[in-house]
């Protein structure tokens, strides 16, 4: 990560890109989402959705990894630079977020991050805040899911 | 009991659920999986961490949450899913092997204008930990089928 002073407003990532199966789609649901449509062909083809689709939660679960496997990779670069690292915080929550479209079998989702905001932290002298707009797209270019996140990142040690 | 649908569901009605632990090794096999940072996996980075020790993820919180509340009512009702989550806070940090309790409060309820078979139950979401603090809220809206169309 970089520190809290040097993110700019309007800065944009590509995240990766992750593919949904019907065995990855059916064994996140099993643990964490057992309703039919996320679990069974038949009954997935009879609902609303039409197919077998992906848990919400399971999109969304698999931003989170592409946002820290995007951030090693810069890490590693920072270090390779010599540049120092920043430690990302916990983040306090999200909000907005919205399942625009259902993730179907095979469909790619392509995730990225928007930086929409940014303010000192008042209770942690060493912290700022971020908010981040994620989204991710589908093969066809579809918006699959969006949300609106916070998150603490390290400010500069202040030299005495 | 009867299969729920949107009927049932009127302003204040609470449902709860659990409590339900969270083991540690299932706990970290999500961390390994979908949220691999320190705070989340290893005890002595999570120490230094601003969690002071080892936290589960947030979007672990959301998924077992998700699971609570199929197995307290989604499960038993006509859900068609959700569009999205308004909000969600996470408020205290979740340890390994703490007990989760649910309390989900209907807000409000609303017909969908563009489908006459469901309509919006708009919930209040609540997770506890084993000491009774509040660990998250989750505000969103979730579609249920109506029982007066599906038998029409």
């Amino acid at each position: 990560m970089k520190f809290w002073e040097d993110i700019v407003v309007g800065e944009r990532a590509e995240l990766g890109r992750y593919t949904f199966t019907t065995d990855n789609i059916k064994a996140f649901a099993r643990r964490f989402d057992p309703q039919s449509f996320h679990l069974d062909e038949a009954a997935a083809a009879r609902s609303h959705f039409g197919a077998l689709c992906a848990s919400g939660w399971h999109t969304a679960s698999v931003w989170m990894r592409m946002m820290v496997e995007h951030e090693n990779r810069e890490n590693d670069a920072r270090r390779s630079r010599g540049d120092p690292v920043a430690t990302f915080g916990p983040s306090p929550g999200f909000r907005e977020l919205k399942w625009l479209k259902p993730v179907y079998v095979g469909d790619t989702v392509t995730y990225s991050t928007e930086v929409i905001d940014k303010r000192a932290s008042n209770s942690r002298p060493d912290w700022g805040l971020m908010s981040i707009r994620n989204s991710g797209v589908n093969q066809k270019g579809e918006p699959v899911i969006s949300f609106v996140s916070a998150a603490f990142v390290e400010r500069r040690k202040k030299v005495a | 009991m009867p299969q729920l649908h949107w009927e049932d569901f009127t302003p204040g009605r609470i449902f709860e659920h659990g409590p339900r632990r969270l083991p540690r090794d299932e706990m970290i096999a999500f961390a390994a999986e979908f949220d691999p940072q320190p705070m989340h996996l290893d005890e002595a980075a999570a120490q230094q961490s601003m969690l002071g020790g080892l936290a589960a993820s947030g979007w672990y919180a959301c998924c077992i949450l998700m699971r609570m509340i199929v197995d307290a009512f989604v499960g038993n009702s006509a859900s068609m899913g959700a569009p999205g989550v308004d909000e969600v806070r996470w408020l205290l940090p979740i340890r390994p092997d703490d007990e989760l309790t649910l309390r989900a409060t209907v807000l409000e309820t609303r017909a969908s204008k563009s489908r006459i078979d469901m309509g919006f139950v708009r919930f209040e979401f609540e997770l506890f930990n084993a000491s009774g603090e509040r660990v998250m809220i989750l505000i969103t809206s979730l579609m249920l089928a109506r029982r007066e169309r599906a038998a029409s």
